[in-house]
């Protein structure tokens, strides 16, 4: 328990010191909450936009902490050899990965608590499905581990970097977290076999403002679920320590 | 990676660090050919080689991270592969490089390896030891070279090793620091623990060392303490003007002569009364000055180069 408490401890102070983390996770998701419910340019009908945009910044925030911020640390942490040093000591590799899974879910509490707070000061009142809303962010949180881990693992850091990035505004512009997935075009039959859009729906629909049911279509649990495991295994099949 | 929950067994090995018989390819290329050595507990083994010799390739394999093609590898006993759980307890790892957080200072590193073992040693005094406590709260990204070279011994000695695997332990490393790098791998080998290192900094070796394998080639082309090694090889080196006539000089003596560095020569003989005496008269006729006459056993460094040349040419 000494070494998974310790490694747990070093895991979120690196994530704290990181400034682009704090970055990605925080800031972006916040600046998007904040200017497009206040700049009405999104096409979101009749709904206010704090409606469709808070579930949809929820889930652009498991994404950036799950895949963008987890992807890249690791991506460099192997780059830097510390993954390979790791691997000569008894931490082991199931408390590395326990280590890293607390502090994801660590920084994604806090990003709840912030960006919830904020879209609650602008307006937003949910009916909320809690415990909807938490396991349609646990299934995310693994797919985009995996997404994530399965990217770090498999190319240069400087690569894995400039394709997180690059998919990150990918998935953010097509998995419904700005812009309706209706409103999509052809898009839009991509767009929903992806996790963010599957997320950013269950989300919606769970925690959605006035007019939303609360029941979370089948279609974004069986895109999820078979993401949260697809993703996870190519990760372990693929991932190189060094 | 391995998992401390798992406890080792109880090993009695002969030697602390067994290798017999490897090959290591990747793909078509051939890293190691044929690659046999030993080495006990108590004991610094060094490992040379020109760049390409098989060398990280052979103690990687020691530390786990790769598979022999065929032959077998034994540390503590115990295969480091199948049993690298139980090992990874009992053994310490420096990288040739990196291998640490980019923010994380030697002080919280040192209490981070201290907490994935048992029994470890005091990070502070360790780093203490090794002359970084001025430095013990910069991140490790903005500690120089050779600052960086002594973190990761430290955190290799952490856990109280029965053997450690140290990749270049002193490159970068300036004069003071060598002093201490040299000072805390000779007292871990005096509690009884094996030191495998890989070097190219061949005065070092040749300070620490018990026992040298040659590669090149990915085979063993020489092997013993240094005194063996270099045994047969007596010289005599000394000082004269640049550019003598070394072959005229070579004939006189009836010794090999050849020039070093510009103005240092070597001969390849023992010193002698009569040797001495052809040399100065050699010297005296062309009107050249004699200085730093020394004699003794070739220099480790001559040794390798000379073997690793004489290897390559046969090739």
């Amino acid at each position: 328990m000494r070494a998974l408490r310790a490694q747990i401890v070093a895991e979120m102070t690196m994530t704290l010191q990181r400034g682009e983390t704090l970055l990605v996770t925080i800031g972006i998701p916040a600046f998007l909450l904040v200017f497009f419910s206040e700049v009405h340019v999104l096409p979101t009908g009749a709904r206010r936009p704090i409606d469709f945009l808070a579930p949809g910044i929820l889930a652009l925030a498991v994404m950036s902490t799950a895949m963008v911020s987890l992807g890249i640390a690791t991506g460099f942490e192997r780059s830097y050899g510390v993954l390979k040093r790791l691997g000569a000591t008894p931490l082991g590799r199931q408390r590395l990965l326990c280590a890293k899974i607390v502090s994801v879910v660590a920084v994604e509490v806090v990003q709840v608590v912030v960006l919830v707070s904020l879209a609650y000061g602008l307006g937003w009142r949910p009916h909320a499905s809690a415990g909807l809303a938490a396991a349609a962010e646990l299934l995310a949180t693994i797919a985009f581990a995996g997404i994530g881990l399965a990217m770090a693992g498999s190319f240069r850091a400087e690569t894995n970097l400039a394709l997180s990035n690059g998919l990150y505004i990918v998935l953010l512009l097509i998995g419904g977290v700005v812009f309706p997935i209706t409103r999509l075009g052809s898009f839009a039959i991509i767009a929903r076999a992806l996790p963010a859009a599957a997320l950013s729906r269950a989300l919606q629909t769970s925690l959605g403002g006035a007019g939303s049911s609360g029941a979370v279509p089948v279609e974004c649990w069986i895109v999820l679920a078979l993401w949260a495991v697809a993703a996870p295994a190519l990760a372990a099949a693929t991932f190189r320590w060094e | 990676m391995g998992d401390s929950r798992t406890k080792g067994p109880p090993t009695d090995a002969a030697f602390a660090v067994e290798v017999k018989d490897l090959r290591v390819t990747y793909g078509k290329l051939l890293a190691v050919a044929n690659v046999s050595f030993t080495a006990a507990a108590g004991e610094v083994l060094a490992i040379l080689g020109p760049n390409g010799a098989g060398k990280t390739s052979t103690v990687e394999t020691l530390e786990g991270y790769r598979r022999p093609s065929s032959g077998s590898v034994r540390v503590l006993g115990l295969d480091p592969l199948a049993d690298h759980n139980s090992l990874v307890r009992r053994m310490g790892v420096m990288l040739q490089q990196g291998g640490l957080y980019p923010m994380m200072n030697a002080k919280r590193a040192a209490r981070l390896f201290a907490s994935y073992y048992d029994k470890p040693r005091d990070g502070r005094e360790l780093i203490g030891l090794l002359g970084l406590a001025d430095v013990a709260t910069t991140p490790f990204k903005r500690l120089s070279g050779g600052e960086q070279r002594r973190l990761a011994l430290a955190l290799a000695l952490l856990g109280r090793p029965e053997v450690v695997f140290l990749d270049e332990p002193t490159a970068g490393v300036d004069p003071a620091g060598r002093l201490a790098v040299r000072s805390v791998i000779a007292a871990a080998r005096d509690e009884g623990a094996c030191v495998v290192l890989t070097s190219h900094e061949l005065d070092e070796v040749e300070r620490l060392a018990d026992k040298i394998v040659i590669i090149s080639g990915g085979e063993v082309i020489a092997a013993g303490a240094p005194q063996q090694i270099a045994e047969g090889t007596s010289q005599v080196r000394f000082s004269a003007p640049p550019e003598l006539d070394v072959t005229g000089l070579s004939a006189r003596l009836g010794a090999p002569v050849r020039e070093g560095p510009a103005g240092e020569y070597l001969v390849g003989a023992t010193l002698s009364p009569e040797l001495l005496a052809s040399l100065t008269a050699w010297l005296a006729e062309r009107g050249a000055a004699l200085g730093n006459l020394r004699a003794g056993h070739e220099r480790l460094e001559d040794v390798f180069l000379r073997l690793v040349g004489e290897r390559d040419r046969t090739a």
